[in-house]
């Protein structure tokens, strides 16, 4: 009861500062910060799954978001009639043919010790099937990636509604985290750590260089929302629009993640990630479970960076860096208190506001000190000093990750165990 | 012939080169993965923190008129190795130690170790700003050329790549001297192989810990300076140039120090033959055989933007397939 | 005065209580065997003397000094050694640096112990150059003991010195201890078989629920029907 009387004091707290965002910054802008904050928050369940639940150690959400979001433009955005008139659809058809082709050769290596075959055979042959397999596909995927370019521009998209995007922004994101899972989930956490490092920067490279499918730097843009937007309704009532169906779905999410939190999986979920002996000593299973909270948790990611990127209508690889994507989720989840979903939402709403805001305070400090700089003590401040004051963000960020796992390494709303269990 | 030089430039000597850094890079890391027991993500960003102080100490002693037989950024290289090794024992001391003593899991570790490097990534940019810098000042880069018979092209290496091989080799047998004859080396091994042995016996693993931080913290200043010098400061390396270390440490194996200069290697010779263009050395042959097949003008197996995809995969081939790594290292 | 008093020793792990008021006096030169059902408290008994444990009440006394609650690297300064029950040797050093280690703490010129060392196992000396992990478990044990020996304790704690060797081997480890004891090292050690080891005991602890249950010399408790009935299966 207590316990709940804090909670809602904290909320009636952030309440409070969103009522004088609302007040100070004008409706419109306070609508953007507030259904971005709820996008994060929808990320931030799902690290809070996968960290607070599970103890799983994902640095790559960068990645699954910038997933998400590529699998949404692709599934929503207005069919490109040049690409679909060209030789291009047959070309690229012929590489995913090739493509399931060696996958499908991979596996058949990879499981030929079933007829008998001694395992470092199997290894030899599976590496070289790999290789040729990659050899042939990047070989008919090249020219195919600088015809589409030349004469379509890009694939474009399949013209579907956004709901359609949104799920398919789960499925990408949820079935790239089934393979890392997959490959890292029986080692110790910090091999997942460095894995999902990895697979973010590529999932970046990748859709920043291929061009034929995302523009790459060129951007696509405008990105359709599933609610009216500006041009039909005005601007204040597309975002509260698009605010309200964002809110929807995370108070949905919350109420599945609170069912799963109190039913037998989540507390088993919990025993293991909090005693890792007992977890080892029921082996397969603890990988299996875990797989699943990594792959549910990349969905959330999913989603909600697609949800994200949707409300801002602009896919740029440039725009996913990993501090606004990943370790400002860290530091939403670990300052919130991991492992509750309320903490969560309310880390992701704080520290979104506070994010945002930083930007404009910063420039400002800084422009104090150079002035005083100048004034008192004759210092000619460096042209970039505005970029470089940004920089003072990312100190900031790793100081409070570094003070919060110090001095309270349960968070703001720290997790409750319920004693009935 | 000319194609042989060009392969021995951009294949042979380019993948030293990189694997040297690696390796540089990689020793710390397993040495500080066997002994503290947790993946160090802050040790790119201490790389270019080593290779910043160089620069802010030879843009000092330049400025001061200061010249010598070699470039000053690497005269003054073990001041910046001992500034290096210190700073990274205080921010064990601030901020790793604490979590230590209160018995936390290594995980939570690795998430301060992010901190740490979010911290000096900020700091860096702050001071040095977003722009890459030269770490060569008054001197020129003296560059050193080998004619090869009946090629007009020549081998060819730089002043600051000849002394990364040189630094490399005096790095790693010192290291192999000190592992295997001295005390406090022996003990280090002690710890990285039975921490609650080692415990038992008397070894402090407090002085154990210092002395990883100062080879880990100085060897990573000293890769950080020699790649600067080689390309130039780039405050950005961060993750792109971490993601090669630790597929090297785990390739060689975790805390196998010779494991991690093997894997080193390993890692920068892949990086670099999967973006060679290999038409080069496909050209000669295709003339041989009076043109009978087409070569095409780039076949490179991996484009140059990918680059990075090079060491992740090897990490997780190694992942799936040995997990101990080449050296028989442990699974953490 | 006693070289080793336990009074009253209450210790465990975190929050959870396992010794509940342990008392053991061990005079110098003495071999102490400790015995008793599983979780009776036996080897954290072990580890409470060595530092390992949260001691929450009573004292340890070794020499004249309190070294309750010490921490295990400083108590080689005191002169005791540990053998620990598994992973006893550093698998990845050769049998001679093991016995380096285990005079890490010494700073005067040992080779005359490693000598010595090498005499009490001969095995070992061919093997000096051989990474200890790649002996067999008999071997390891000899590396561990002589590890153990390298800073000439006063008192060695031997945790289940037998666990996991074949019977063959096990009377040559009594034999072992008996020869240690020889050298005017004082022994505590834990035993699951308990018959052999208060044979050559000075002296018997039986703990059950983390208590004493009976202290009395190895004779005369092997010679008691009730410990004999309860504790070493009739």
């Amino acid at each position: 009861m207590t316990d709940n009387r804090r909670d809602l004091l904290l909320f009636a707290g952030l309440g409070v500062l969103f009522a004088i965002i609302f007040y100070t910054q004008g409706t419109a802008y306070s609508l953007r910060v507030t259904v971005e904050a709820l996008c994060y928050a929808m990320i931030a369940f799902g690290l809070s799954l996968q960290w607070g639940t599970a103890g799983l150690f994902n640095v790559g959400i960068m990645g699954f978001i910038a997933a998400g979001a590529f699998a949404s433009l692709f599934v929503t955005f207005p069919v490109n009639q040049a690409f679909w008139d060209s030789e291009g659809p047959a070309m690229l058809g012929d590489v995913l043919v090739k493509v399931a082709i060696g996958a499908a050769a991979v596996f058949a290596a990879s499981r030929s010790g079933k007829i008998g075959l001694p395992k470092p055979l199997v290894t030899f042959l599976t590496l070289v099937t790999l290789a040729v397999a990659y050899l042939v596909v990047s070989a008919s995927l090249d020219p195919t990636a600088r015809y589409i370019e030349r004469e379509a521009g890009f694939v474009g998209g399949l013209g579907l509604p956004v709901y359609f995007g949104w799920a398919a922004a789960g499925i990408v994101a949820g079935a790239i985290a089934w393979v890392v899972g997959k490959i890292c989930l029986g080692l110790r956490s910090d091999y997942l750590a460095i894995a999902t490092l990895g697979i973010a920067q590529i999932i970046k490279t990748f859709l920043k260089n291929a061009d034929w499918l995302t523009r790459g730097t060129q951007t696509v843009s405008p990105l359709p929302w599933p609610v009216p937007g500006a041009a039909e309704v005005g601007f204040t009532a597309a975002r509260a629009s698009y605010l309200v169906l964002t809110a929807v779905m995370l108070v949905i999410v919350y109420m599945l993640l609170q069912r799963v939190y109190h039913a037998p999986w989540g507390r088993m979920m919990r025993a293991i990630r909090d005693n890792e002996d007992a977890a080892s000593a029921m082996g397969k299973d603890v990988t299996k479970r875990r797989l699943e909270i990594f792959v549910f948790g990349c969905v959330l990611m999913g989603i909600g960076g697609a949800t994200l990127i949707h409300f801002n209508t602009i896919f740029d690889p440039n725009g996913f860096v990993d501090l606004n994507h990943t370790f400002l989720i860290w530091v939403m989840v670990i300052l919130g208190g991991p492992g509750n979903n309320r903490g969560a939402i309310f880390g992701a709403l704080l520290v979104y506001v506070i994010w945002t805001m930083s930007e404009p305070v910063t420039l400002v400090i800084f422009d104090y000190i150079r002035t005083i700089g100048r004034d008192m003590f004759g210092w000619q401040a460096p042209a970039d000093l505005n970029s470089r004051a940004l920089a003072m963000r990312v100190f900031v960020i790793g100081l409070t990750i570094t003070m919060v796992l110090r001095f309270a390494p349960k968070g703001v709303i720290p997790e409750r165990l319920s004693r009935k269990a | 012939m000319n194609e042989l030089v060009f392969f021995i430039n951009k294949g042979i000597l380019a993948g030293a080169i990189i694997g040297s850094i690696y390796a540089l890079g990689a020793i710390g890391v397993t040495l500080i993965f066997g002994i503290l027991r947790f993946a160090h993500f802050a040790h790119g960003d201490m790389m270019t923190l080593g290779a910043f102080i160089a620069y802010v100490l030879a843009a000092a002693l330049a400025a001061a008129g200061f010249a010598g037989p070699l470039p000053i950024a690497m005269m003054v290289l073990p001041i910046v190795m001992i500034l290096t090794a210190g700073i990274s024992i205080g921010i064990d001391r601030t901020f790793y130690q604490p979590l230590r003593r209160s018995g936390a899991k290594g995980i939570v570790l690795v998430m301060a170790s992010i901190g740490v490097t979010l911290m000096l990534q900020g700091l860096i940019r702050l001071f040095a700003g977003p722009s890459s810098r030269e770490l060569y000042f008054n001197e020129p880069k003296d560059i050193f050329r080998i004619e090869v018979p009946g090629a007009n092209q020549m081998i060819t290496v730089t002043e600051p790549q000849l002394a990364l091989f040189i630094v490399t080799l005096i790095s790693v047998i010192a290291l192999h001297y000190f592992l295997s004859r001295s005390r406090l080396g022996k003990a280090m091994r002690a710890v990285s192989d039975n921490p609650s042995l080692a415990q038992v016996t008397g070894i402090s693993i407090e002085t154990v810990v210092r002395a990883t931080w100062i080879i880990g913290g100085g060897l990573a200043a000293l890769a950080g300076t020699m790649l600067a010098l080689d390309v130039s400061l780039k405050p950005d390396l961060s993750f792109n140039i971490l993601l090669p270390i630790f597929a090297a440490t785990i390739v060689g194996g975790i805390g196998q120090p010779y494991g991690a200069i093997a894997g080193g290697f390993v890692v920068g010779y892949a990086e670099t033959l999967a973006v060679f263009n290999w038409s080069v050395l496909l050209r000669p042959i295709a003339r041989w055989t009076d043109n009978a097949f087409e070569v095409p003008a780039s076949l490179a197996i991996v484009p140059t933007d990918y680059k990075l995809m090079v060491p992740f995969v090897l990490l997780i081939l190694i992942l799936i397939y040995r997990p101990t790594g080449i050296f028989k290292g442990r699974v953490l | 005065m006693s070289l080793l008093e336990i009074r009253n020793l209450h210790a465990g792990y975190g929050q959870m209580t396992i010794l509940k008021g342990i008392d053991m006096t061990l005079e110098a030169g003495e071999i102490g065997v400790i015995v008793g059902p599983n979780g009776a408290g036996k080897s954290t008994t072990l580890k409470a003397i060595f530092g390992m444990l949260n001691i929450t009440e009573g004292s340890i006394h070794f020499d004249g000094h309190d070294i309750t609650g010490i921490s295990p690297e400083k108590l080689a300064a005191h002169k005791i050694a540990m053998v620990p029950q598994e992973h006893n040797v550093f698998a990845t050093l050769t049998v001679h640096e093991n016995l380096e280690m285990g005079a890490y703490t010494r700073r005067d010129d040992y080779s005359r112990v490693m000598d010595e060392v090498y005499e009490i196992f001969p095995p070992l000396k061919d093997k000096r150059r051989q990474a200890a992990g790649e002996l067999s478990g008999g071997q390891r044990q000899m590396v561990a003991f002589g590890r153990a020996l390298m800073i000439e304790p006063k008192l060695i704690l031997l945790d289940e010195p037998t666990a996991g060797l074949s019977p063959m081997y096990m009377s040559e480890i009594f034999d072992r201890v008996i020869a240690i004891n020889k050298l005017g090292v004082t022994v505590a050690m834990v035993e699951q078989n308990a018959k052999q080891a208060l044979a050559i005991a000075h002296k018997g602890f039986v703990l059950a629920n983390g208590q004493n249950s009976y202290t009395d010399t190895g004779r005369a408790l092997l010679d008691n029907p009730e410990v004999a009935k309860s504790f070493l299966g009739g």
